[in-house]
């Protein structure tokens, strides 16, 4: 017993001076309560996989009362709200590749004829390139439909006609290998660069770095432009099994392709940095990271589609480069479409690449003070 | 310098002003005023934490001082530290060059950050490697290395650019004495060829080789001088007692109010007693008969050591030690 009783005494002394330890790291303190709170907020809120008021377009080519009921019966169902409209299919397919919306609606000429019969009224033009986005708005395949004046009910077995584009199988590797890109360069970059910084000052080697005439700058352009070769090796395995293995198409041109994942890469590489100014140590550095992760993974459009989402976390999500670059990639790798359609994406990561450079460049003064 | 520079201006290699850092409420310095020539080599000796990195850190411009002054090789500091930097090597009292690169491309990595045209840098390192005796392992490891050789190593690269002032943080701390040793031939070397050297040290026998010395507690200066003066100016004497139960008679001088401190070596009690007694021997015997009888007393020069007791702990507060 009292050999016990000794045990649990040396035990106690170890628990609580671990507590104690962890009460003193803060960042890690804080990681305990805000792991399991972001999280909880995460899945419970912005996570919905029921997708609401996807933003689609319209052609209307029947002109008619009857097609606008259409639109406006379409709006209730609340799973899509017309937010542009377009005079041509041909201008209507544009938008999809271009991401401006993820469907279009085209009410073709013989519409009021297709009322009175049992084919299909109007035509769904899909962007099937996000399959839950896919599969929310095959749901409004057989929505029952009538213009009320009908002689007799007309029985239908489907009342619009679903032309799926860019991924028609609806195979969800197409759909997740280019978003899987994201994810890879996100882990990696931040983890590498926060780490590298982090690592030289845990091992002293900074003090002895910010004696020489090494600029502030310089230490952090130089420890970025190592990691851009290692994502674009990343991205070349990613894509490259993603062909060959799940057979996942690359539309768009590769130029175009090398240089989004370039200005991703840049942004992912200055998050890093920006860890690496915040965390003292590796851990922290680690820690950090993952919580980066968990949002790019839940709130970028990786896995649930960023229209789903409610507005805080649309504005979370936002802020996080993977967003836009999960945007950017699936639209050039399955859309085909091209940087000029991606302009506000591009352009954000560029702006944030130079911000955070600028601000990680000023908070890691050459000084120990 | 064919300039004509104000009188003065570039007689001292660091000046210092009142330089005070404090960190909350923690003062680290405390208005420390330094004149150190060129071309010596300076020590602050001291205990752990009585501000010796920190007032490096200072003079380097790695931290900002509170308040006070600070000029390096006729330069404004912490203004125009960058400007320093090309002139200045800094050893940090952790080894920092990278364990996971090799002796000779730590080497050539602090070749380039110092912008050392690769042929002139290949020289400079030959010559380094030979001098600090580095040439079969220039292949290894930093990590790999022992103390001596990383120290060694540490110094080869914070030279490499031939600076005027060397910066050593607490340098053989981790090194062996035979290697202490050779490192300090290493730093008289230097010195000769015209290296202004400023080491900090809380061994005796490495501050005993400086020519200039700032004996420092709690943040502040208590003494400095050449270890010469310093030892020949204590405001003490010195005597060593003989004899059995030294730890009773120990107890017993402490009491003392003429005696400073006593410390036993060995054989014999070290006893520092106050200037204000011409001969100690005789006031022992007369004054304390009960606690010398059959001992011997012998009168001894002082030390480095006995310089810093009597200026550090409670003895600085009789005021005695402080001098300037």
């Amino acid at each position: 017993m009292n050999a016990l009783s000794q045990s649990l005494q040396r035990i106690g002394a170890i628990v609580f001076k671990e507590l104690r330890q962890l009460t003193r790291d803060r960042p890690t303190f804080g990681m305990v309560v805000m792991v399991p709170l972001i999280q909880l907020l995460l899945f419970g809120f912005a996570i919905n996989t029921n997708v609401r008021d996807l933003p689609v377009g319209v052609v209307d080519l029947s002109h008619t009362q009857t097609g606008r009921e259409l639109v406006s019966d379409l709006t209730a169902t609340q799973i899509v709200t017309f937010t542009r409209t377009y005079q041509t299919p041909k201008q209507a397919e544009d938008a999809i590749r271009r991401g401006q919306v993820h469907a279009v609606l085209v009410i073709p000429v013989d519409f009021g004829q297709r009322l009175q019969d049992r084919r299909p009224i109007a035509q769904w033009m899909i962007d099937g390139s996000d399959t839950v986005v896919g599969n929310a708005l095959l749901a409004l395949q057989q929505m029952p439909f009538s213009s009320g004046f009908e002689t007799q009910p007309v029985v239908r077995n489907n009342t619009f006609e679903m032309a799926l584009f860019f991924n028609p199988e609806r195979r969800s590797a197409v759909n997740i290998v280019p978003g899987l890109v994201a994810i890879v360069l996100t882990m990696t970059m931040v983890m590498f660069t926060s780490a590298a910084l982090v690592r030289e000052r845990e091992r002293g080697n900074l003090e002895l770095l910010i004696t020489t005439p090494v600029q502030s700058s310089e230490i952090m352009i130089g420890k970025i432009v190592p990691y851009i070769f290692v994502g674009l090796i990343q991205v070349t395995i990613i894509l490259g099994l993603g062909h060959v293995i799940f057979d996942v198409p690359v539309n768009g041109r590769l130029d175009q392709l090398a240089l989004g994942v370039f200005a991703f890469i840049s942004a992912s590489l200055t998050l890093g940095l920006l860890v690496s100014t915040v965390a003292k140590t590796q851990l922290q550095a680690m820690q950090l990271t993952v919580f980066l992760l968990i949002p790019s993974i839940l709130l970028s459009g990786f896995m649930f589609p960023y229209e789903g989402m409610p507005k805080a976390a649309q504005w979370i999500a936002e802020a996080l480069p993977a967003t836009h670059f999960i945007r950017m990639v699936r639209a050039i790798v399955l859309r085909g479409a091209t940087l000029e359609d991606l302009q506000p994406d591009l352009w954000w990561l560029i702006g944030f690449t130079v911000l955070g450079v600028v601000a990680a460049a000023s908070r890691f003064k050459k000084r120990l003070d | 310098m064919t300039e004509q520079l104000p009188a003065g201006a570039q007689e001292w290699a660091i000046e210092t002003r009142g330089m005070t850092r404090r960190f909350g409420d923690f003062v680290a310095v405390d208005q420390l005023d330094l004149r150190i020539p060129h071309k010596t080599i300076y020590g602050f000796l001291g205990p752990n934490g009585c501000g010796k990195s920190t007032s490096m850190r200072l003079i380097t411009g790695l931290l900002t001082p509170s308040a006070g002054s600070i000029r390096v090789l006729g330069m404004e500091i912490p203004e125009q530290t960058e400007l320093l930097r090309r002139r200045l090597g800094y050893m940090t009292q952790k080894f920092s060059l990278y364990d996971d690169l090799t002796v000779l491309e730590n080497l050539r990595f602090m070749a380039q950050i110092y912008n050392i045209d690769s042929r002139r840098a290949k020289q400079l390192i030959e010559s380094q490697l030979g001098r600090y005796q580095l040439d079969e392992r220039k292949g290894r490891l930093a990590g790999t290395l022992s103390g001596g050789q990383r120290q060694r190593l540490a110094l080869a690269a914070a030279t490499l650019h031939q600076p005027e002032l060397l910066i050593l943080d607490e340098p053989t701390s981790a090194v062996d004495p035979e290697n202490r040793r050779d490192f300090w031939e290493k730093l008289f070397d230097l010195c000769d060829s015209g290296t202004t050297i400023l080491v900090s040290t809380h061994y005796m026998d490495e501050a005993e080789r400086c020519h200039g010395l700032a004996i420092m507690e709690s943040g502040a200066k208590r003494a400095d001088g050449s270890p010469a003066q310093l030892m020949r100016e204590l405001g003490a004497k010195v005597v060593e007692v003989d004899g059995e139960n030294l730890r009773l008679l120990k107890q017993q001088l402490g009491e003392l109010p003429e005696v400073v401190s006593t410390a036993q070596q060995g054989t014999h009690l070290r006893v520092l007693v106050t200037d204000t007694i011409d001969d100690p021997e005789t006031w022992l015997r007369t004054a304390h008969p009960e606690l010398v009888t059959n001992r011997q007393i012998r009168a001894v020069r002082p030390s480095l050591e006995d310089v810093f007791v009597h200026c550090t702990g409670n003895n600085a507060a009789k005021g005695e030690g402080t001098r300037q």
